[in-house]
């Protein structure tokens, strides 16, 4: 009677089955890598907008407030968007005939609104408000990173729900005086529980906080 | 179908002719069977016999079936879980009642696999075989309704805990999670012990094989089993070790079940007999359902000899004690109800004898309590045909106490603006019959492609004495050894 198997297949068998933990346990990592890679969460990808609009220009160079054009962050859940409006306050007189700014001139004529791509973009079962995070003192910086050194803006941080977490649940580490939530180069140097008690910052984890 | 079977074998054998069954035998094996003989008979059906043609008329039909159950998924995944006729006081309807109903069968394998084999039972051993694949097909239809019922079965994964990016752990207080380690395990110890249990005789279908494919493919899964003495220790040991492991699952997994209701407050559900009723009911259904398959398994491949009548008339007394328990747990249900005075307890049990559900009510406790006091009787316990129907009975029994259990609980519940009324849709009944077609579709290729009755262990039954050629068999066995690759 001939051998079903050559005898090479002792070796392989047993590389086979110890080895499918390995396997296993390898693909599951890999899986969690790519979950939490930019590829899923666009965290440092730069988006192709519209016009390349610069924050670093206008925030640093410039030295705009964040409010300039995001108006209503202070007291409502979005922070808006400018309309082109308020880019033709100065643009109007300044590089009025640059070609990159066309678009803006076309939509600001035709009273129709830029399509910017929205970086910062929460799923729809998330509840965000970003007044009530001002209002706590959460800087603009603790999310959004250094925006004012940012030419072209990309996503900081993955806005997974752990790095929400991070902060829901232990504030004394992000929490900064009020006066200097929209300062983008001020760092607390220290824990600041006191400001948790202060403001009053109840660290907020049940699930309806922000899936209503 | 399979009765001409024998005669189709292979032609140099004399045609067997089925003797007469002695009805009231004590044997477990009928006598005159040799090692040879053992092996033969149960290898043939998988390697020589000739398919029979009703084998694949079976399969083609279940095989219609999990085509009904493929399209009720896609509907499902499609339309969403509003198809079903869940509404909002009854949020548990057949998926969960389906569910209880395959996992409760599963339970007569591991039941009859691990304690019986622990409990030194020997009668198991023709029967264990397909009662532990129909424990693992059944658990697969189990598994498939609380997946589906999640709504959005691509993320049942978040049922386990794992480091993810939500920072989140599944709610450990929850039954329902409970439910998911308990099962999962169930599922995994169940196949491993079936398994286990196969490597001797997937040597044996290799070794017997003519064709080159199947002697790879039965190659591989024998894992280079050589019959050497030093593996038949090691197989002893594993073997025991998975029944120790497996013997507690049989009591923790319907347990488990049972907290899913126990648990809850609700009137009905909030009882400490639940445990061991459970228990008691999914020993009681599996045992229906392996008769249910044994009784036409022996009969269409001839294995009357190794499926005795005293198989079956054991089989028969575990459902006749099983059954007297659940029955003791309906009566302790309305006892409970009416000896704790609450409005809500009291207004359950009138509700299931009198309410919308009645029928159902009573259906269940003609099949459950009543059509199984019939196998006191030896004359019934050794008529084919009537255990054959009473088995199908229980497991009717036993579906509709799960209904009963699921809907007359929710659908009256403490407060009576909310009460309403519930019934399965097309999508619903489709699903479970179709969960039907593909569980008789894996009990037919398991039939075709393994040997349903354990060869190894029957071949222990055999008294060595018997055996005509025990040297040359021995010298056989050791040449053959030399086929596998490890």
């Amino acid at each position: 009677m001939t051998q079903i198997f050559h005898h090479s297949f002792n070796t392989i068998s047993r590389v086979s089955i110890f080895g499918a933990v390995f396997m296993a346990a390898t693909l599951a990592w890999v899986g969690d890598r790519i979950h939490r890679s930019p590829y899923m969460t666009q965290a440092d990808v730069v988006r192709a907008q519209p016009v390349p609009f610069s924050h670093k220009h206008h925030v640093q160079g410039l030295g705009l407030d964040c409010r300039y054009c995001h108006t209503t962050v202070e007291e409502s859940a979005f922070a808006g968007i400018p309309p082109t409006k308020t880019c033709m306050t100065c643009h109007s007189q300044l590089f009025s005939d640059a070609d990159i700014l066309a678009p803006v001139r076309e939509s600001y004529q035709s009273d129709r609104s830029l399509e910017w791509t929205r970086v910062h973009d929460l799923p729809d079962f998330a509840y965000f408000d970003h007044s009530v995070h001002l209002a706590k003192g959460i800087g603009c910086v603790s999310c959004h990173g250094r925006v004012d050194e940012m030419p072209l803006m990309w996503r900081e941080n993955s806005l997974n729900m752990d790095w929400c977490l991070d902060c829901h649940r232990d504030p004394g580490a992000h929490v900064r005086p009020k006066e200097r939530v929209f300062d983008m180069d001020w760092f607390p140097a220290e824990r600041r529980d006191d400001l948790v008690e202060e403001y009053e910052i109840e660290s907020l984890t049940s699930c309806s906080t922000c899936h209503r | 179908m399979a009765s001409d079977g024998p005669s189709q074998a292979a032609p140099q054998k004399p045609t067997e002719q089925p003797l007469p069954e002695d009805r009231l035998t004590k044997a477990i094996i009928r006598e005159g069977h040799t090692l040879g003989s053992v092996t033969d008979k149960i290898s043939d059906i998988v390697l020589t016999r000739k398919t029979p043609r009703g084998w694949y008329i079976g399969l083609g039909l279940s095989f219609c079936l999990v085509m009904l159950m493929l399209y009720s998924i896609g509907n499902l995944l499609v339309r969403g879980t509003g198809i079903w006729g869940l509404n909002a006081p009854v949020g548990w309807g057949f998926a969960i009642i389906n569910f209880v109903w395959w996992v409760g069968i599963g339970h007569a394998g591991t039941l009859i696999s691990a304690i019986l084999l622990l409990l030194n039972q020997s009668w198991r051993t023709s029967i264990n075989r397909f009662a532990e694949a129909m424990t693992l097909f059944a658990v697969a239809c189990a598994g498939l309704f609380p997946l589906l019922h999640v709504g959005r079965p691509w993320l049942a994964y978040w049922l386990f805990p794992y480091p993810n990016t939500m920072a989140l752990w599944p709610q450990f207080r929850s039954p329902l999670l409970w439910d998911v380690f308990a099962v999962s395990t169930y599922a995994t110890v169940s196949l491993l012990f079936w398994y286990v249990g196969l490597i001797p005789d997937l040597a044996t279908l290799r070794d017997s094989s003519r064709s080159r494919t199947k002697k790879v493919v039965y190659g591989i899964l024998a894992m280079g089993w050589r019959n050497a003495a030093r593996h038949w220790e090691r197989y002893e040991t594993a073997y025991l070790l998975l029944a120790g492991l497996a013997a507690p699952l049989v009591v923790s997994v319907h347990t488990v079940v049972s907290f899913d209701f126990a648990v809850a407050v609700i009137p009905g559900w909030h009882a400490t007999i639940m445990p061991p009723y459970f228990v008691a009911g999914a020993v009681f259904s599996g045992f229906a359902m392996v008769v249910t398959l044994a009784i036409p398994l022996r009969k269409f491949y001839g294995l009357q000899d190794f499926i005795t009548m005293r198989h079956l008339q054991n089989m028969a007394k575990v459902m006749l004690a099983t059954g007297m328990i659940v029955s003791y747990g309906y009566l302790m249900e309305i006892f409970t109800a009416w000896y704790s005075g609450s409005e809500y307890e009291l207004h359950m049990i009138a509700n299931r004898m009198g309410g919308e559900y009645s029928v159902a009510f009573w259906s269940l406790i003609t099949c459950n309590a009543l059509v199984p006091q019939l196998l006191w009787s030896e004359r019934v316990r050794t008529s084919l045909p009537l255990l054959f129907i009473i088995a199908i009975v229980i497991n009717i029994g036993m579906w509709l106490e799960r209904f009963i259990i699921v809907v007359t609980s929710l659908h009256n519940d403490y407060l009576p603006s909310s009460w309403d009324s519930y019934a399965g849709t097309f999508w619903d009944w489709s699903l479970y019959i179709g969960t039907i077609g593909f569980f008789l579709s894996l009990v037919f290729l398991f039939i075709r492609f393994l040997p349903m009755i354990s060869i190894s262990e029957m071949r222990m039954l055999v008294p060595a004495a018997e055996d005509p050629e025990p040297e040359q068999r021995l010298t056989e066995d050791s040449e053959s050894s030399q086929g596998g690759g490890e």
